[in-house]
């Protein structure tokens, strides 16, 4: 039995927040402090010609940073060292950086960046998959492919002579913003002897930390990355802070003072990551009796006009592009392309809610062509434990879909509702609905990535048998200082208020990795859990502590630690779980430590009138293993599904030749408490062997599920397949006219 | 020009623009609880109450404050105890990132000003103007409940 581990105790820095008196970087003011403005490109390709600044204001006042400033490479260290932290000769997408200004009047730097002239010669660009593919112009390598992967299961071209259906669909997903309501933001002091030191709102410190390595001459100790209260992150601050923390740091570097940087909504709209754009095409070869006997697919994403993240967003999106279903012969090739927009990068879910889409709306439409119901052909290619994902990777943990699927049919009266709508409809102008999406996600880093990062993570006892936690994983909202705690409260059984987590500080903290992938939880959790261990165990073979022993007996055993021997510190590394393997040139093998498996419902109503689409209700149920905290648990599940109908219905990224046309609130929009529905999570809790007290990743899984299972729901209400995202009231409007127009067209032939 | 107003119940004389926004002069005098999340007046991240009316301080000028009383999220809480509201978010999840929060407290505090014993719908359209997104809004409406509920046990 647990003490803190599923309690709903109080988050770490909750009265922080609900008090005002929590610490974001736009909260903090340094001495002398200069405010930092970026020049971009107004085009999407081009050569940069000349840089003339204009107008009648105090030039010589300001600090301008170009890219012949900066003191060491011109590259945002990432994946592929292509991007530059400032545009030398060319542009290659819009709004890309071109020049730095700083001044000490925040109200004048921003007239003299809208003084600096750009005389850019504009060249050809593309804008989309099609045209990326057509090589309408060679803008990134040899042939704008920025990566691809081929995933083999079996023998595909075995499959198609003996099937009784072959079903072919096509699925687009558009853009999308991450929106977190806290902007980028940094600040940076930096001189040559004292080193860099940057404070901001980021998920990732040692990202930022390696790529101004690259920047500036200087070693590693003497470059400090900390990370301030986040306001909100879902990918958005992953690698984008790297581009935003360097450049704070060249105008800090140049001027010698402090230099912050506060993006407004249009330019973090605008200049920022979103999710990749995708275009899945999928044939699927059936038996008569609802078998899936080979799954044909291709993924295609538009990474934008540089590589940053894309590679890693294609894996992950590639790897769950064949579901939570067994199929004998699977092929699945993808492909980021470039495109001449702003990068797209991380967002939450990564890749996955793009093929997942794709691959649940088509499973429906496999259901149509067979003559089943969409429950039932998916009942009959579940994955089972000891069954094989399209990688080869054999499920371990007990799985049990089939029972996700009834119990999240019966929580939404799935099939009393089927039959309510079919009867009402006939003669409504609001045409309900039900539909639903059954997915997995996989936790932590893909492949061997967990392997390649080495994670470390640490705890330090002080001599009130106090513990803080030293991690470099962030709290961006989502609970990582109250889980952490619980885990090593839980461990140590010793009181949650006597452990807290280091503010993440890389002068104080190892590298746990980045805060992504839904891995803070599952993988940095069993570190801190098993240095949790050592550091009692430190105590035991010191003959400090009993194996049974009070909170009380625990401090004391610090205190005389402490001072026998000096600080009482316990470290613990990542290694893979037994048994896991993974083949990084095949691309086959355990792709993930594990996977979080759920089935949501939604319903819908659809004014056949004004084309409104309203989720009525929504059921979340996920087996996610041991549940650490059961609000901030709910709280991720119920987020997440708000961003998810944003993505199905409302969130619309409109691209004006490379550029976002609608980069403010008023015209991008969001769901608001009016649109979301009464959203009920379950949870089923199957105790995974290697995760912390036997909890698996969350936090990416939900965002997964609502955009196939709204858009199931759509079809179920108005009789009309409707394949591409975000669906709002203009494109529904279009396609119900368009599909009015084939049946008259129809009826005439 | 100078303006007087008061803050949380303090007088304060500023020198400012007369255009200059409320939401800025708010953070120049340290009361830093205020957030801006967009700068047009659609994501509340920057409500207070104004004279008890819940405004957008970043399309207010702070000539418009001259005399008027502005409550923000540092004055909710009195002799170090929270507000029911404060204390609801911080217990149901209703705070997560957290950059939301202050406005969002101030919207409801407005809310159960009007209703004091709100329904669902109540709750809902009273917070429309404020987002959120990371919660998706459930707990901040837990959040809503469970103070009302503090508040006319107390009264």
């Amino acid at each position: 039995m647990f003490q803190t581990v599923g309690k709903p105790v109080p988050r770490k820095e909750g009265r922080a927040k609900v008090t005002g008196q929590a610490k974001y970087v736009d909260d903090l003011s340094f001495p002398g402090m200069l405010h930092g403005v970026t020049v971009r490109s107004p085009v999407a390709r081009g050569r940069i010609r000349n840089i003339e600044f204009t107008g009648d204001l105090p030039w010589d006042e300001f600090t301008i940073v170009t890219a012949k400033d900066i003191p060491g490479a011109n590259v945002v260290a990432l994946i592929v060292d292509d991007q530059p932290y400032l545009a030398g000769e060319m542009v290659n997408h819009t709004e890309e950086p071109v020049v730095l200004l700083a001044h000490r009047d925040k109200h004048l730097a921003e007239k003299a960046r809208q003084a600096v002239r750009l005389d850019i010669d504009p060249l050809p660009a593309i804008f989309t998959i099609e045209e990326s593919l057509a090589k309408e112009q060679i803008i990134w390598g040899a042939d704008n492919v920025l990566k691809t992967f081929l995933v083999e299961k079996g023998d595909i071209e075995s499959v198609w002579a003996e099937a009784a259906h072959i079903v072919e669909g096509e699925y687009r997903t558009g853009a999308q913003e991450q929106l977190y309501i806290e902007t980028n933001g940094m600040i940076a002091t930096a001189s040559p002897d004292e080193g860099i030191a940057v404070w901001g709102s980021m998920q990732c410190p040692y990202y930022v930390h390696k790529a101004l390595q690259k920047t500036f001459p200087l070693p590693p100790e003497k470059i400090r990355i900390i990370q301030m209260e986040t306001g909100g992150g879902f990918g958005g601050k992953e690698e984008y802070p790297s581009i935003l923390a360097g450049h704070a740091a060249l105008l800090a570097w140049k001027s010698g003072k402090p230099v912050k940087m506060i993006y407004d909504r249009a330019e973090d709209m605008a200049a920022t990551t979103k999710r990749h754009p995708s275009l899945t095409r999928i044939r699927t070869a059936v038996s008569d009796d609802g078998k899936l006997l080979g799954m044909d697919i291709e993924f295609i994403i538009d990474g934008g006009a540089y590589a940053t993240l894309s590679s890693v967003v294609l894996s992950r999106g590639t790897i769950h592009a064949a579901g939570p279903y067994e199929c004998p012969n699977v092929r699945i090739r993808s492909k980021a392309v470039a495109t001449n927009a702003p990068p797209h990068g991380a967002f939450r879910g990564f890749g996955a809610p793009q093929s997942i889409f794709a691959l649940e709306r088509h499973m429906n439409k496999v259901a149509r062509a067979v003559g089943l119901e969409p429950q039932e052909i998916r009942r009959r290619n579940f994955l089972h434990t000891r069954g094989a994902t399209a990688t080869g990777q054999v499920i371990r943990e007990t799985v049990d879909l089939e029972k996700l699927l009834d119990r999240a049919l019966e929580l939404s009266f799935y099939d009393a509702k089927m039959q309510l709508f079919a009867r009402d409809n006939v003669n409504s102008r609001i045409k309900r609905g039900i539909g639903f999406a059954s997915f997995m996600h996989g936790a932590g880093f893909t492949g061997s990535g967990e392997r390649y990062l080495q994670s470390v993570a640490g705890v330090e006892a002080d001599a009130q048998g106090k513990i803080r936690i030293l991690v470099s994983s962030t709290e961006i909202g989502q609970g990582t200082n109250t889980i952490l705690s619980q885990i090593v409260a839980e461990t140590l059984a010793i009181d949650y208020d006597q452990v807290n987590v280091a503010q993440p500080d890389t002068a104080e903290v190892p590298n746990s990795g980045p805060t992504v992938a839904s891995r803070t939880c599952m993988v940095v959790g069993k570190l801190v859990e098993s240095a949790a261990i050592g550091l009692r165990q430190t105590l035991l073979k010191a003959d400090l502590l009993a194996d049974d022993y009070t909170p009380a007996e625990f401090a004391a055993a610090c205190a005389h630690y402490i001072e026998q021997f000096g600080p009482l510190k316990s470290f613990s590394q990542y290694e893979a779980p037994p048994g896991i393997y993974w083949d990084d040139d095949a691309y086959r093998g355990d792709a993930y430590g594990a996977f979080a498996w759920a089935v949501y419902v939604a319903e819908v109503s659809v004014d056949t009138v004004t084309c409104e689409i309203k989720v009525e209700d929504f059921v979340a149920l996920q087996e996610i293993g041991r549940v650490i905290h059961p609000v901030l648990a709910a709280g991720q599940i119920e987020g997440g599904v708000a961003q998810g109908i944003g993505y199905a219905i409302f969130e619309d990224v409109v691209w004006n030749q490379g550029r976002m046309a609608n980069a403010q609130m008023t015209n991008y929009i969001m769901p608001t408490s009016v649109d979301v529905p009464s959203i009920r999570v379950y949870f089923e809790e199957t105790p995974y062997e290697y995760g912390p007290l036997g909890a698996k990743g969350i936090g990416e899984l939900p965002i997964d599920g609502p955009a196939p299972a709204i858009l199931n729901a759509i079809e179920n209400a108005i009789g009309l397949p409707v394949n591409e995202i975000p669906l709002t009231p203009e494109k529904l409007m279009q396609a119900l006219a368009h599909a009015e127009v084939s049946a008259v067209e129809a009826s005439v032939a | 020009m100078k303006i007087e107003f008061r803050v949380n119940g303090v007088q304060h004389t500023v020198d400012s623009y007369p255009m200059a926004r409320l939401l800025d002069v708010l953070r120049e005098i340290g009361l830093t609880g205020t957030k801006e999340g967009c700068g047009e007046g659609e994501c509340g991240a920057c409500s207070v109450l104004m004279d008890g009316e819940l405004v957008n301080s970043c399309l207010v000028p702070v000539l418009q404050v001259a005399g008027c009383n502005v409550l923000t999220v540092e004055g909710l809480a009195q002799n170090g105890r929270l507000h029911p509201l404060q204390e609801a978010f911080a217990q149901t999840g209703g705070a997560q990132c957290g950059i939301c929060t202050p406005g969002m407290i101030l919207a409801a505090a407005q809310l159960l000003e009007r209703y004091p014993n709100p329904t669902d719908e109540q709750i809902r359209d009273g917070l429309a103007g404020n987002l959120c997104r990371c919660t998706g809004y459930q707990k901040i409406f837990d959040a809503v409940r469970q103070a009302s509920a503090v508040m006319a046990g107390g009264s």
